[in-house]
């Protein structure tokens, strides 16, 4: 045990490199202020931070929800198996959002402010509470897990009891804030570019918020299978990569038919960084996507599927990013680029979730037999159907 | 009558001399950043400068709007619109998220950036001074008369007044009227706006508007999201248990 922790491998190398980077400008950026670390200014005050690790971070924990949602409410129990990884990689990345925040807020130590000093006004304070709650039910949603390891069975009763009401709470809590991360931009309509503003921000949030959980599904069970061992539920997976070429395509539809209505294709004929930017975001979320996942043959393929699921993430991701940054950055003529040092803290925590994940995995039971032996039962139900 | 002050700023009269930028810094106390107040540029020591367009001079400095959208987004209450106008900021309860800078409509607020404990800064139209019944210190310190105090409405009237007057003079509009649902600080010129560097294309409604609509909808989706939840819940569980019972009842027979 001892010796295959010491054990040196390429990738330890990078986590413990990547660290200590970490670790040096987090101690700049507390002793000497923003400034000495991002790039962020008077005319950007949002960054990377706020564009990646928080608004990306949180897209990439919609896996959580909407597993549950599938699982727990539409009550499809064949996907049971992949529920608790699904929690646990929202429930760290949550964490890791709210660690996130801590290096972004200006006065870090001043957050619990929003407990006791409310604004009702502000989609910032609305986002906050959700956060807040839903982390403590993502941590309910995985408690099980940890009451099972070690077998506190009385409290895992009561815990199993109020189960639905708390998925339920969960999918609510999720519902509002993915689709209130987009609101916090509604307020800048003469800031962003045309392409992006929309009313519709909050519910393009929350749709691809959506897609990139189905993608997420895929991606973390193809991880998984791979380090862990253990078989891929192929069939189920595929049916997940089918919805998620549906749904991508509907959000295509939507989008389009918003650039139409509201006169602004013509933006897409201007050649400049914001029309790259969108195209890419578009090519790569969702033309690759439905292109990949849209036929049964590459849906059957483990290799398509994960190309698939990791098309609709990144393209997500692009979104998100595009959003927070590049429809920003022509007003403000700041040319924003992140720094080294905001960089290495978003890698930083990057690599403490993923290692937090892989212990996780390592001593409890995420990828419990229990679950497995449940799922044999309801393939008995579909079968005789 | 409305208790609300404000500041007209009549750019046709600006001579450029700089008196009010240098008031701005001796009330607040803030430290010289540069010594041509025509070069310098807003920051967290300066609250208010003056630009020099082609010849034509205009001060740039917080709107302090009717519908503050820094306010509006401030999730700890930090800014506030007082009765008396200015819209001030309560450095205790920030917590640094900056989505006052990122939402201002006029991109105003700056930041320390260099501080351990940073602050946002800006113009809050001399509010101690302002609430003790005393003008603001740049209508004060003004030689030229180009920047007056007074009642908001009186202001407004005055404005139309003078476009009125000499229409020769001026561009017909007065800026703050209703951009972004009308602002404290009302600007006269003799050229389009956005040669001054105002921001033109400001919706007249108020910017909070924008987000309310969005969370007016919190309720709705609650309400109609438990149901749906609970009630495809109830589905869907039916659903399975007859299909085991068929199942099972399948499995008799035979």
């Amino acid at each position: 045990m001892k010796a295959a922790f010491l054990r040196l491998t390429f990738w330890k190398v990078i986590a413990v490199a990547i660290i200590t980077f970490g670790l040096y400008s987090t101690f700049l950026r507390f002793t000497q202020g923003l400034a000495s670390v991002t790039n962020l200014s008077d005319s950007f005050p949002w960054g990377m931070w706020i564009g990646f690790d928080i608004l990306c971070g949180v897209c990439l924990a919609a896996g959580g929800f909407l597993i549950c949602a599938i699982t727990h409410i539409f009550n499809i129990e064949e996907f049971k198996p992949l529920t608790r990884s699904a929690i646990l990689t929202a429930f760290l990345g949550y964490v890791m959002v709210v660690f996130a925040l801590l290096f972004d807020l200006g006065r870090p130590l001043n957050i619990w402010h929003a407990l006791i000093m409310w604004n009702p006004h502000s989609v910032m304070f609305e986002v906050a509470w959700c956060v807040m709650l839903y982390s403590s039910v993502l941590f309910l949603e995985f408690s099980p897990v940890i009451l099972e390891r070690f077998q506190l069975t009385r409290l895992l009763k009561i815990v199993k009891r109020v189960s639905l009401p708390i998925m339920i709470l969960g999918v609510l809590l999720s519902t509002l804030h993915q689709s209130s991360l987009g609101s916090l931009f509604l307020i800048v309509p003469a800031k962003m570019h045309p392409l992006w503003y929309s009313p519709l921000l909050p519910v393009y949030f929350y749709l691809s918020a959506i897609g990139t959980g189905f993608g997420m599904i895929i991606f973390e069970s193809y991880l998984s299978a791979r380090s862990f061992n253990k078989g891929l539920e192929m069939p189920l997976l595929s049916r997940i990569g089918l919805f998620a070429a549906i749904f991508v395509a509907a959000v295509f539809v939507i989008r389009f038919s918003d650039l139409a209505l509201t006169g602004k294709l013509h933006y897409l004929l201007i050649p400049c960084q914001e029309t790259y930017m969108f195209a890419l975001e578009i090519v790569i979320g969702m033309i690759i996507p439905f292109a990949i996942l849209i036929q049964k043959r590459n849906r059957q393929s483990r290799k398509w599927l994960y190309f698939g699921s990791v098309s609709l993430i990144v393209g997500a991701l692009l979104n998100r990013l595009n959003v927070s940054i590049t429809a920003l950055n022509g007003f403000s003529k700041a040319n924003y680029f992140p720094s080294v040092n905001e960089i290495a803290i978003t890698m930083m925590l990057v690599v403490i979730g993923m290692i937090a994940f892989k212990y996780a995995v390592q001593y409890l039971p995420v990828f419990a037999e229990e679950e497995h032996t449940e799922v044999l039962d309801t393939n008995v139900v579909v079968e005789n159907e | 009558m409305s208790t609300q002050k404000g500041l007209l700023f009549d750019s046709t009269m600006c001579v450029g001399c700089g008196e009010c930028y240098r008031a701005c810094k001796t009330t607040n106390k803030l430290p010289e950043t540069n010594s041509d107040p025509l070069k310098d540029h807003l920051s967290c020591s300066t609250y208010t400068v003056i630009e020099d367009h082609q010849g034509k001079y205009t001060r740039k400095l917080c709107m302090h709007c009717a519908e503050p959208t820094c306010a509006s987004v401030c999730p700890v209450g930090a800014l506030t619109k007082t009765s008396e106008g200015p819209v001030v900021y309560d450095e205790n309860k920030c917590i640094g998220c900056r989505y006052c800078m990122q939402a201002c409509p006029h991109s105003i607020p700056r930041y320390e950036w260099t501080s351990n404990n940073p602050r946002v800064r800006k113009c809050i139209m001399c509010h101690e001074r302002v609430k003790a019944g005393m003008q603001t210190a740049c209508a004060e310190a003004c030689p030229a008369g180009a920047t007056i105090f007074g009642n908001l409405d009186e202001l407004k009237a005055e404005a139309l007044k003078r476009i009125k007057e000499s229409p020769s003079t001026y561009y017909p509009h007065v800026y703050g009227m209703k951009e972004g649902g009308g602002t404290n600080v009302l600007v006269l010129a003799s050229t389009p706006f956005d040669q001054l560097g105002f921001v033109t294309n400001l919706p007249d409604e108020a910017l909070p508007n924008f987000t309310k609509r969005a969370l007016e909808k919190i309720p709705t989706v609650v309400s109609a999201g438990t149901v749906f939840l609970g009630g495809m819940y109830w589905l869907t569980k039916r659903k399975n248990e007859i299909a085991k019972e068929n199942a099972q009842a399948k499995e008799r027979k035979n």
